[in-house]
């Protein structure tokens, strides 16, 4: 498939390179390693392919979607597609060649200014492979800078995160985690200082939280700074078009999930890393940074830059070992931000937050159903059920096709019968009103 | 006249692309102390506008699509159409990562299909989907190492061999896992030296990582002999398998002593590269180190798949949920097009495309080697051009001019001026001819007029750019 060599060519080729057969190019390798068997079945034509790949989607089960937990479900402007499909970007590699790479490098600047924006931060990467991934990184970073080893994290920062932080540390026992504990849900200025010590390189703040709780981002940062801590902030960039920014609270370093600007689910990626800091950090920054330049003839012009940080320079006193990353859904992203705007994002948010606000108060009307914690959120909450949330789940995801959310007793034990339900902006109130009906008649 | 002005600086105040009338909006409660003070400096266009100003961006860009783009070690191969289709069918973009097992069985059966075929093609004996890409697989891949070390009670073994040849991820990926690296210096022939390598292991060595073939494009042809001292010390043997698109379908890594490897689904599998990623990385290991890959793994029981959590051998998750499914799916369809033999002809014309360059270009451009190569060649400018103060930038620069993206340029390190090039297998024979008729010219142009190739590139959106001005005064963003 796709080549498109001929038996003709193929000769011509062997005689011009002065061989008689392709075995005699491949003598390097030990005959008795070459052509081995394989148990592999025969290859279809692109009909049979499509035919069978179609039928495997459609295994895939079809729901009224209320999870969140991470992962948000967006409705998908038509444009994007339409021009993250085009071959010059889609098939382009990283512009190492920056002449003939204006395109994606001034697509990467647009989308570092739109990240800056939304965050309220100074500086911005070319991207990461995802929000924990991100996240990791920052508190990579931060022990790179201070020398230390200890990461203070918010109790409700996503379970997901943790773990991949901790992967990203080698689960290394040099390295010690402590989590902040939570009043009703959330970070408190007295749950804060009884775990805030010099001793730290960083504390780490998510919000909306994983519960879908806004923090106070604010206080805490202040608190934070005073003792000279690092301070990290993990926000969702949907939430930014309204909720304050990581750069108003004070944040080092702020990341988050770009999927939620505007990426199809795909059962977990390709998504995208927000990697976010404050000016002076500019240099610990992992990953690629495009900056605007001059060419020979004074005209404006795009490169990659500051790379004296990056692997193929530093190899093993790199940054980060990163190399691909997830371009083009930054594109995506940005394409996104430019076509909804301030005025969008605004609206994007406001759209989230009155889906979830709905959805809260027609579960809370069912009896039995109560709120888990009192505190403001973004476009998911956590209610506690009267009976055991993975039972209702399942049963209510078999008889209704609707998934209510996100059971929490696996994750937190403490929990009991809590469950995490997410309502976007591609929730309507009859949407919300199937849930409702469907959770009370099951319980 | 090229308009690269930014959309910013289109921006028009109260001009409006999408618009949300939701009638739940109303509903949102949130009190102004939690609100942020400013509106975000965001552009203000129509969608006419962004889809104008986004378009014609991309006309700046070279791509596969557009021009022959023989990018050394990152094969830049045709990527098929009919992998962004299927893809992006809606049965697979609307699954959230948290759906039951049984909400995605499609899913998980294309997974649990594509890790067959991957691990019966490296021959291995399982696989884990969840690196982004290349060098995230590499770091899970020494992660998987260090959790099986652990496990073994061997956590003195804090070293990872690199030859001075590889990829610039290898070292930094060492570091990144908690190794430090040892380097060993390639042999002329750009070969590891089993003598050296043998002086370097010891009870400490965890891992020995090599690329196969080497960044020279060269088949360690003693790779036997290597990964017997590497088992004999006690150690790993990790391929970096960015060059695969040289051994798919004709040598299984796994039968040559490699314990892990990684593959690239944007190299050898035919993801587009998307100016820089997505791509998907995939680490395949030997049956001793299955336990200890980061969770969940796709398992198959009784007709149904589902995903398995693992247990504290497990070195953990590399990144949030399973992995970069939506690229997955792209190599998924490009396998399911291949038979065996079909996999075997993408090597075989990948190695021809490289030779039939190779042979017509060494005598102008003095090839490292002196043997066939595999994938890709490593070229230099010769005496001459050097003698006219020619570099290989001037080379990679005047390219560009005659429609032709560079090879990757001074890269590997240890061959001074290098120019890599792989023209992948998808290239045809009248794209590789006129591809060596411009490196020719380009050469009789250069020795004939040094300053005008020093000069290029003159027919782009823009000329030379200052890098220093760019690094000395980051100007990264925009600013009101």
């Amino acid at each position: 498939m796709y080549l498109p060599h001929t038996e003709k060519d193929k000769e011509e080729m062997l005689k011009a390179i002065g061989v008689s057969s392709f075995e005699d190019l491949v003598k390097q390798i030990p005959s008795k390693f070459l052509n081995p068997e394989y148990n592999l079945p025969e290859g279809l034509d692109e009909v049979q392919a499509a035919r069978h790949i179609q039928k495997l989607s459609e295994k895939n089960r079809k729901t009224l979607n209320f999870l969140g937990a991470g992962a948000y479900e967006r409705y998908i402007p038509a444009a994007i597609n339409a021009l993250i499909s085009r071959g010059e970007f889609l098939t382009a590699y990283t512009p190492y060649q920056a002449e003939s790479s204006q395109g994606t490098l001034q697509t990467i600047y647009e989308y570092q200014s739109c990240m800056c924006a939304l965050y309220g931060m100074d500086c911005s990467n070319a991207s990461m492979y995802d929000g924990a991934t991100s996240l990791a990184e920052a508190a990579r970073a931060a022990v790179r800078i201070t020398g230390k080893k200890k990461i203070i994290y918010s109790a409700a920062i996503n379970p997901q995160y943790l773990k991949v932080m901790k992967t990203y540390f080698a689960q290394s026992e040099e390295y010690e985690f402590i989590a902040c504990p939570l009043e009703d849900g959330k970070v408190t200025l007295a749950s804060l200082d009884k775990v805030l010590d010099e001793r730290a390189a960083c504390f780490i703040l998510q919000t909306p939280n994983f519960f879908g709780l806004i923090e106070d981002g604010e206080a805490i940062g202040k608190a934070v700074k005073e003792k000279g801590i690092i301070f990290i902030v993990s926000a969702d960039p949907a939430s930014l078009g309204m909720l304050k920014t990581p750069g108003e609270m004070g944040a080092d370093f702020a990341t988050g999930e770009g999927q939620s600007l505007g990426l199809p689910l795909s059962y977990g990626g390709p998504y995208l890393g927000i990697f976010t800091c404050a000016k002076p950090l500019v240099r610990q920054m992992p990953g690629r940074i495009v900056g605007m330049t001059t060419d020979k003839d004074g005209k404006r012009g795009f490169v990659l830059t500051l790379q004296a940080r990056e692997q193929h320079i530093r190899r093993d006193k790199a940054s980060s070992n990163i190399c691909s990353n997830e371009a083009l859904c930054a594109l995506s992203a940005t394409i996104y931000a430019t076509l909804l705007g301030p005025s969008g994002l605004k609206e994007l948010a406001e759209a989230n937050a009155g889906a979830a606000a709905a959805a809260a108060e027609k579960l809370t009307k069912i009896p039995g159903i109560k709120k888990t914690f009192s505190g403001n959120f973004f476009n998911e909450f956590v209610i506690t059920l009267p009976c055991d949330a993975d039972k209702l789940r399942e049963k209510i995801l078999e008889k209704e096709n609707i998934d209510i959310g996100l059971p929490l007793k696996t994750l937190f034990p403490e929990m009991g019968n809590a469950l995490l339900v997410c309502a976007t902006e591609t929730k309507t109130e009859e949407d919300i009103d199937r849930l409702a009906k469907a959770v009370k008649e099951n319980l | 006249m090229i308009d690269n002005r930014l959309s910013i600086e289109k921006s028009v105040p109260g001009r409006r692309g999408i618009t949300f009338k939701n009638s739940l909006r109303a509903k949102a409660a949130i009190p102004a102390a939690l609100c942020r003070k400013e509106a975000p400096l965001l552009p203000e266009m129509s969608e006419f506008d962004a889809v104008r100003h986004f378009t014609k961006l991309s006309s700046l860009n070279f791509s596969v699509d557009t021009h022959f783009y023989p990018l050394g070690s990152c094969t830049m191969k045709y990527n098929p159409r009919f992998n962004e289709e299927v893809s992006a069918l809606k049965g697979f973009t609307a699954v959230h990562p948290l759906a039951k097992d049984s909400a995605a069985q499609g899913t998980l059966e294309m997974l649990y299909d594509l890790s067959s075929r991957l691990t019966e093609l490296t021959g291995m004996d399982g696989i884990t989907l969840q690196p982004a890409a290349g060098a995230h697989g590499e770091f899970t891949g020494l992660i998987t190492a260090k959790a099986y070390f652990r496990a073994h009670g061997e956590t003195e073994r804090v070293e990872v061999i690199v030859p001075d040849s590889a990829h610039g991820t290898n070292p930094a990926t060492a570091s990144m896992a908690g190794f430090s690296t040892v380097n060993i210096a390639s042999e002329p022939d750009g070969r590891l030296s089993l003598t050296k390598l043998k002086e370097k292991l010891g009870p400490k060595t965890a891992v020995v990582m090599l690329t196969v073939p080497n960044t020279l494009g060269i088949f360690e042809s003693r790779i036997e002999e290597i990964a017997k001292a590497v088992h004999e010390a006690g150690a790993l043997l990790y391929m970096d398998g960015a060059n695969f698109n040289a051994l798919i379908g004709l040598v299984k890594p796994g039968e040559i002593g490699v314990d892990l490897m990684h593959l690239n689904m944007h190299k050898t599998f035919s993801t587009p590269h998307g100016g820089g990623g997505p791509g998907a990385g995939a680490i395949a290991a030997k049956k001793h180190l299955l336990p200890h890959l980061p969770m969940p793994l796709v398992k198959k029981d009784n007709g149904k798949y589902f995903c398995d959590y693992g247990d504290s051998r497990s070195s953990g998750q590399v990144k949030s949920f399973f992995g970069n499914t939506g690229v997955l799916v792209k190599a998924y369809a490009y396998l399911l097009t291949h038979s065996a033999k079909e996999t075997g002809d993408i090597a075989r014309m990948a190695i021809l495309n490289a030779n039939y360059v190779l042979a017509k270009l060494k005598d102008m451009y003095p090839c490292y080697s002196k043997e066939y190569c595999m994938h890709e060649c490593v070229l230099t400018p010769g005496h001459d051009m050097i003698e006219k103060g020619l570099k290989t930038l001037d080379i990679a620069k005047g390219l560009l001019d005659k429609g032709f993206h560079a090879p990757t340029v001074y890269f590997p390190l240890i061959v001074h001026e290098a120019l890599m090039i792989e023209p992948t297998e998808t290239e045809s024979k009248e794209t590789l001819d006129e591809f060596i008729k411009a490196m020719r010219e380009i050469h009789d142009e250069g020795i004939a007029d040094p300053d005008s190739l020093k000069a290029a590139p003159l027919r782009q959106a823009v000329k030379r750019l200052d890098e220093v001005q760019a690094a000395r005064k980051p100007n990264i963003r925009w600013q009101a």
